[in-house]
C-alpha cells in the first residue's frame, strides 16, 4: 500500500494556481524532500496533503481516499508539524504534546490512560523527558523543535509532513534534528514528506527528492538525479557546485 | 514499556489544581459573606449562618434576626449577591473565551462590543415592544439579537482591517462598533425619555434590586453557556495553537469557534439584559489568573467563572457601600479598577495571544 498518491492536485489561490497538476507517490517508510525555489509551492503542497486548503484533483492516505476521510480519521493517518509551529508560553511541554492526541479524543473527552502512555512514549523518544514540566515559552530553539516533533508523534499518525523543519536550527541542531527524524522512521515505518530549504541536508537525509518550480513538479527521483547542477540553474537561479563528500552530495554555492 | 507507563503516571496536566481550587473557593465564599453581611441594616456573619440552618431545618438551631431582617437578609441581600455572582462568572468566562478563541488577549464582551449591542437590542426591545412583562420576557433575546450582531461585526471589520494577529485590530474594530451602537442606543433612549428613565443607570451597570425574579431568570443562561464552555475547555487550547494548526489535528475549527462565540455571547447578552454594561471583569477576572496561576485555558475557564463571581460580588459592595445610601454603579466601580489594569495587560503582554 502507498502512504500518499497525489493525481493531478491543483490548488488556487487568489486566481493563481499555485500548486499545478501534481501527480507523486510516496511509499511507506520513505523520506522524501520536497524542494523548490521560494514560492515554489511547497508549503501550500504540503497542506493540500494534509486537507488544509481546497484543492481539485485526488489525495489518497494509506489506501484511502482523502475525500471521504473526515478531518478526525485523517488527523489520525496524517501528522504536520508546520514551518513556525504556535508554541503558546502558558503551556507546559506535558500539555503540548498531549494536544497530538486531540485527533483520538471526541470534542468533550478527556486523555485516558492509553493518550498518556501515547504522550509520555513519545516525550520519551525524543528525551524530553526532563522537560516535560517546563513551560514552552523557557524552551531553546532546538528543544521547541523536539517538543513539536513530540506532539506530531504523540499522534500516532502513520505519515508525518514537515514544512522546513530545520528552518530555526543552526547546522549542529539541524543535523541533530535530521537524524533524529531519520531514527524515528526506522522501527513505526513513518513515511516522512519534508519542504527542505538546504539542498545538501535534503541529499543527505532523504531517499527521494521532488523538485518544485512555479507550483509543478520539475524532477522527481533520487537525489543524484535531481539534485544536479543544470537543474539547480534553470530552476533556482543558482550557480553552484555539485560535489561527492564521503559517498554523499554536497551542494556549494559558487560565485564567479 | 513499563518505563512509558511509569511515565504517563507522571505526566502532569495541570487543570484546576486541588490548591488552586480551595483558593478560589474560599474567595468566592469570602466574597459571599462580605456581601450578604454588608449593608445599612446590621447583621452578623453568625447571625446569617443561624438563620440559614433555622431554614435548612437544622435541630436546636433558631435565627436570631427579626422578620424585618429576615426579609432582607433573603429578599434582598441573598438574591443581589446571587446575581452579581452570576452575573461575574459569566462576564468573566466570556472574557476568556473570547480571549481564546480569538487568540487576543485584549478581547473582552465590552471591548468586543458586545454589551454595547446586548444594550441597543435590549433597549430597542424596552422603548418599542408594548407592555413591560412581555418586554421582560424577550429581553434577553433581544439583547442576544443585537450582542450577535455585533461580534460579527467587530470580528469582520477587524478582520478585514488587520493581519490575523494583530490583537488591537480586533479590539479598534469593537470599539468602533460600540460606539456605533451605544449612539444609537442613546438616541432610541432620547426619542422615548418616558418609558426608558431607568435605562440611564442600567447602561453604565448596576445591578437591581429585584429580589430573586432576576436570579432565576438570568441562571438557566449562565450555567448552560458557561457548561458548555467549560465542558469545551480542553478544545480551547487547542484553539490556541491557531486555526491551522488545529485544523490539522482534526478540530471542525469554524464550527468549534461558532460555537464557543455563541455560548459566551449568549450568556454575555442575558447578563447585560439584567443588569446593564459592566465593563472589563473579562479583561481583570482572567488576567489576574494567570499572572497568579499561570494556567492554560483548561484550568483559566473553570476558575474565571468562581473568581469573577467573587470579584463582582465585592465591587458590588464597593457600589452599595462607598457613597451610601446613594448607588454608584457597579460599572464605574469595574472601569475604575479595570482600566488601569487593561494599561497595564496592554503593557506587559505587548498585544501578543
Amino acid at each position: 500500500m502507498k502512504a500518499i498518491e497525489l493525481d493531478a492536485v491543483t490548488v488556487t489561490l487568489g486566481g493563481r494556481a499555485v500548486v499545478r497538476d501534481v501527480g507523486a507517490v510516496v511509499e511507506r517508510g520513505e523520506w522524501v524532500a520536497l524542494i523548490g525555489p521560494n514560492g515554489a509551492g511547497k508549503t501550500t503542497l504540503l497542506r493540500a496533503i494534509a486537507g488544509l486548503v481546497a484543492h481539485e484533483g485526488h489525495v489518497t492516505l494509506l489506501g484511502r481516499a482523502e475525500s471521504e476521510l473526515d478531518r478526525r480519521e485523517r488527523a489520525r493517518l496524517l501528522a504536520v508539524v508546520p514551518q513556525a509551529p504556535e508554541t503558546p508560553p502558558w503551556l507546559t511541554v506535558a500539555e503540548y504534546v498531549l494536544m497530538g492526541r486531540t485527533p483520538h479524543l471526541g470534542l468533550l473527552a478527556r486523555e485516558g490512560d492509553g493518550d498518556r502512555d501515547a504522550a509520555a512514549r513519545a516525550l520519551a523518544r525524543l528525551e524530553l523527558d526532563p522537560l516535560a514540566d517546563r513551560m514552552l515559552g523557557t524552551l531553546s530553539g532546538g528543544e521547541r523543535q523536539r517538543v513539536v516533533v513530540a506532539r506530531a508523534l504523540a499522534q500516532e499518525a502513520a505519515i508525518v509532513l514537515l514544512d522546513e523543519p530545520t528552518a530555526a536550527l543552526d547546522i549542529g541542531h539541524q543535523q541533530q534534528a535530521l537524524e533524529l527524524l531519520d531514527d524515528l522512521r526506522g522501527p513505526d515505518g513513518l513515511t516522512l514528506v519534508a519542504a527542505m530549504h538546504d539542498l545538501t541536508l535534503a541529499a543527505q537525509y532523504a531517499d527521494r527528492v521532488l523538485m518544485l518550480s512555479d507550483g509543478g513538479i520539475v524532477a522527481d527521483g533520487p537525489p543524484v538525479e535531481v539534485l544536479t547542477e543544470a537543474m539547480l540553474a534553470e530552476h533556482f537561479g543558482a550557480a553552484v557546485r555539485v560535489v561527492t563528500v564521503d559517498e554523499r552530495l554536497a551542494v556549494l554555492p559558487t560565485r564567479g | 514499556m513499563e518505563a512509558a507507563a511509569a511515565s504517563a503516571r507522571a505526566l502532569r496536566i495541570r487543570g484546576v489544581t486541588p490548591g488552586w481550587a480551595f483558593a478560589a473557593l474560599s474567595f468566592l465564599a469570602v466574597a459571599f459573606a462580605v456581601g450578604v453581611v454588608a449593608g445599612p441594616v446590621d447583621i452578623g456573619v453568625g447571625d446569617v449562618l443561624r438563620s440559614l440552618g433555622e431554614k435548612l431545618g437544622i435541630p436546636g438551631v433558631t435565627s436570631p434576626l427579626d422578620p424585618t431582617q429576615e426579609s432582607i437578609l433573603w429578599e434582598i441581600r441573598v438574591p443581589r449577591v446571587m446575581l452579581a455572582a452570576l452575573v461575574g462568572g459569566m462576564l468573566a468566562v466570556a472574557g476568556a473565551t473570547y480571549q481564546g478563541v480569538f487568540h487576543n488577549p485584549l478581547a473582552d464582551p465590552y471591548l468586543l462590543g458586545v454589551a454595547a449591542g446586548a444594550g441597543l437590542g435590549a433597549t430597542l426591545a424596552i422603548a418599542y415592544l408594548p407592555n413591560a412583562l412581555a418586554g421582560r420576557q424577550v429581553l434577553p433575546f433581544a439583547a442576544f439579537a443585537g450582542a450577535a450582531v455585533a461580534v460579527v461585526l467587530a470580528y469582520g471589520i477587524g478582520r478585514a482591517a488587520g493581519r490575523e494577529r494583530d490583537a488591537a485590530t480586533l479590539v479598534l474594530a469593537g470599539v468602533t462598533v460600540a460606539s456605533f451602537f451605544t449612539a444609537l442606543q442613546t438616541f432610541v433612549q432620547q426619542q422615548n425619555t418616558e418609558t426608558l428613565q431607568e435605562v440611564t443607570s442600567w447602561i453604565l451597570g448596576s445591578l437591581p434590586n429585584t429580589g430573586w425574579s432576576d436570579v432565576t431568570a438570568l441562571a438557566p443562561y449562565v450555567l448552560v453557556s458557561c457548561g458548555i464552555i467549560v465542558a469545551m475547555r480542553r478544545v480551547v487550547d487547542v484553539l490556541s495553537l491557531g486555526d491551522l494548526e488545529a485544523a490539522s489535528l482534526g478540530v471542525d475549527v469554524r464550527r468549534t469557534r461558532l460555537v464557543l462565540v455563541a455560548a459566551a455571547t449568549i450568556g454575555t447578552a442575558a447578563a447585560v439584559a439584567v443588569c446593564g454594561l459592566i465593563a472589563f471583569v473579562g479583561i481583570i477576572v482572567p488576567h489576574a489568573i494567570r499572572l497568579v496561576v499561570g494556567t492554560s485555558y483548561r484550568g483559566l475557564l473553570p476558575l474565571s467563572f468562581v473568581v469573577g463571581a467573587g470579584f463582582l460580588i465585592l465591587a458590588d459592595v464597593v457600589a452599595r457601600t462607598a457613597l451610601a445610601p446613594a448607588e454608584v454603579p457597579i460599572g464605574v466601580i469595574t472601569a475604575l479598577f479595570g482600566a488601569p489594569f487593561f494599561a497595564f495587560v496592554l503593557r506587559t503582554r505587548g498585544g501578543r495571544a
